[in-house]
């Protein structure tokens, strides 16, 4: 559609402006601010340049975070995309069994996060809960508290549980804009179940798959309270990922300078990724929409 | 037979699903005695006594009333101040308009972490600290953005025809915008607004942050089970499950929007 060039439209969006600053652009500055000083908690404070910076670039502990944060954020997508694809290629297409089963695959995304945790907090306990339990019935030696790799599997496994219905969901819209012709058309010539899949639906969903790949990234990479309340962190510093390890620094410790230097670094790295996000989702748009308007 | 074979999938999907919620209701029915001594599937003895407590503490059922208001507060604050802009997105090219949006949306991937320690001092400064508005514009920083770019989306698909022949007619701006465009994109608003629900009512970090009684959520007032004598997992439990029914309801009646919602990928 041909839009109209009006400078007046900038009253329309002002009110956003006012909000936003409000709650994004001051406290940004309070950031800021901190980042660059030293204070000794009396408001006095004094200019500390790249300091900070430079202390945290060359942080062993951060480089510890990040490296976690990485490998979480990889196993995260490498089994939510595919499920979440598989999934959704199986979900009943119309009546009500594809409502019921909506409206119980949005159930967890709805839960707040920190009663996700409590759930699989509960859920993986040797003693009270349902999995910790039937594994030490199997004989398998799983203590989420103690062992490393077992922390790392219940965190995991409890976002797969968590998150996996909106991979689910959006490639089902996708799904769901296909034409029934398509599929005809495919009988016809005989198609493969497997080349159906390559070159009706997997086209199809090109555009929410990208959207759901970044969603997971994005929300994966800035993960704080759901293995906090599982975990807090441990064992040790195994599950310390990098927003845990940032209020740790900044809340528990009270160390505001380099906590405030992280935050920035952290700041610019999510914002070049959505940086690519939106370029490459605006590439869409011009390229004539994937996403179909009559939906 | 394809048939059958997507249905066993769903049904172990689903089951994956709903155990760890089971679980959390089966243990909210039980006493603590039986959830530490026995290991059952069900309970034995069904009791509703962590219900009962919940409801009848003050301390505790404020923390869903707080939730609430915070919740609500903010989904009508996202949506009243994204409708305008919206429409100025979906409409006009203006000066800045691309960089603009593009602002707005790296506000909604910003780690809620990096803003809790300045939020905290911002809000103590103006003297909202443990106000329901102080989380209800907090929350803004995401939902916001959010709701902007989703209701640009609806708005994208309504010819601009009707805005010339609604001018041509004689309406204002604003009639014209109340009287005839909300109602065309009345279940965009419904998605937004759902958004907007959702990730207010899950989120957490801010909201214990910038409160401390008079606003506390309930998200935040779970906390408080685990330094009572010992752990009170039958209470824990039947709160977690209290926290779930709002959202069950809200996906219940926006059920057949959700997909729709999530066509357009702006979530």
């Amino acid at each position: 559609m041909e839009k109209t060039w009006n400078n007046k439209a900038w009253f329309l969006v002002l009110p956003v402006l006012v909000v936003v600053a409000f709650s994004a652009v001051i406290p940004l500055m309070t950031v800021v601010n901190y980042a660059f000083n030293d204070t000794f908690g009396n408001n006095q404070f004094f200019w500390a340049g790249l300091e900070w910076f430079d202390e945290m670039v060359h942080s062993e502990r951060l480089h510890e975070a990040l490296g976690r944060q990485v490998l979480f954020s990889a196993i995260i997508l490498a089994i939510e995309v595919p499920l979440g694809i598989f999934v959704a290629l199986n979900m009943p297409k119309k009546g009500f069994w594809s409502s019921l089963v909506l409206v119980l695959m949005a159930l967890p995304l709805l839960i707040p996060f920190n009663v996700v945790g409590t759930i699989w907090q509960i859920f993986g306990r040797v003693d009270i809960g349902l999995l910790g339990g039937a594994l030490a019935a199997l004989g398998v030696d799983y203590n989420y508290t103690s062992d490393p790799l077992d922390a790392w599997v219940t965190v995991i496994v409890m976002d797969v549980w968590h998150w996996t219905s909106l991979v689910a969901l959006l490639c089902y819209a996708g799904l769901q804009s296909i034409p029934q012709a398509y599929y005809q058309a495919a009988r016809i010539d005989q198609a493969s179940r497997w080349a159906v899949f390559r070159h009706i639906e997997l086209p199809k969903m090109k555009g929410v798959l990208l959207i759901a790949v970044l969603l997971r990234f994005m929300d994966s990479f800035m993960i704080y309270t759901e293995p906090f309340v599982v975990t807090g962190g441990g064992p040790g510093n195994s599950t310390t990922f990098l927003s845990i390890d940032l209020v740790k620094m900044a809340v528990g410790q009270f160390d505001l300078g380099p906590a405030a230097a992280f935050s920035l670094m952290y700041f610019v790295v999510i914002m070049l990724v959505s940086w690519v996000f939106y370029t490459v989702m605006s590439n869409m748009d011009r390229a004539g929409s994937d996403i179909p308007e009559e939906l | 037979m394809r048939m059958k074979s997507s249905a066993i999938v769903m049904v172990l999907y689903l089951l994956f699903l709903m155990l760890p919620i089971y679980w959390l209701v089966n243990m909210s029915l039980k006493t603590n005695a039986e959830i530490t001594g026995t290991f059952s599937l069900f309970p034995r003895n069904l009791t509703f006594a962590n219900y009962r407590t919940i409801l009848t503490d003050p301390s505790w059922y404020m923390g869903y009333v707080n939730s609430i208001i915070y919740v609500v507060l903010n989904t009508v604050i996202s949506i009243t101040v994204a409708l305008p802009a919206a429409y100025a997105f979906s409409r006009y090219n203006f000066m800045g308009d691309k960089h603009l949006f593009f602002w707005l949306l790296t506000n909604r991937m910003a780690p809620p972490a990096v803003f809790a320690l300045p939020f905290f001092q911002l809000y103590s400064s103006v003297g909202l600290f443990d106000t329901h508005i102080a989380v209800a514009l907090a929350h803004c920083l995401f939902n916001v953005p959010l709701a902007v770019w989703i209701l640009e989306g609806f708005m994208r698909g309504v010819p601009r025809e009707i805005d010339e022949t609604a001018y041509i007619d004689g309406y204002s701006f604003p009639r014209f915008f109340v009287r005839i465009f909300m109602p065309l994109i009345a279940s965009g608003i419904g998605v937004a607004a759902f958004f907007c629900f959702m990730f207010s009512w899950v989120e957490l970090l801010l909201s214990r942050t910038l409160t401390s009684v008079n606003a506390k959520p309930i998200a935040a007032t779970m906390t408080r089970t685990v330094s009572a004598s010992g752990m009170d997992w039958g209470v824990l439990a039947a709160a977690g499950v209290l926290t779930i029914v709002p959202g069950a309801l809200v996906i219940w009646f926006v059920r057949n929007y959700i997909a729709k919602g999530f066509a357009l990928g702006r979530v």
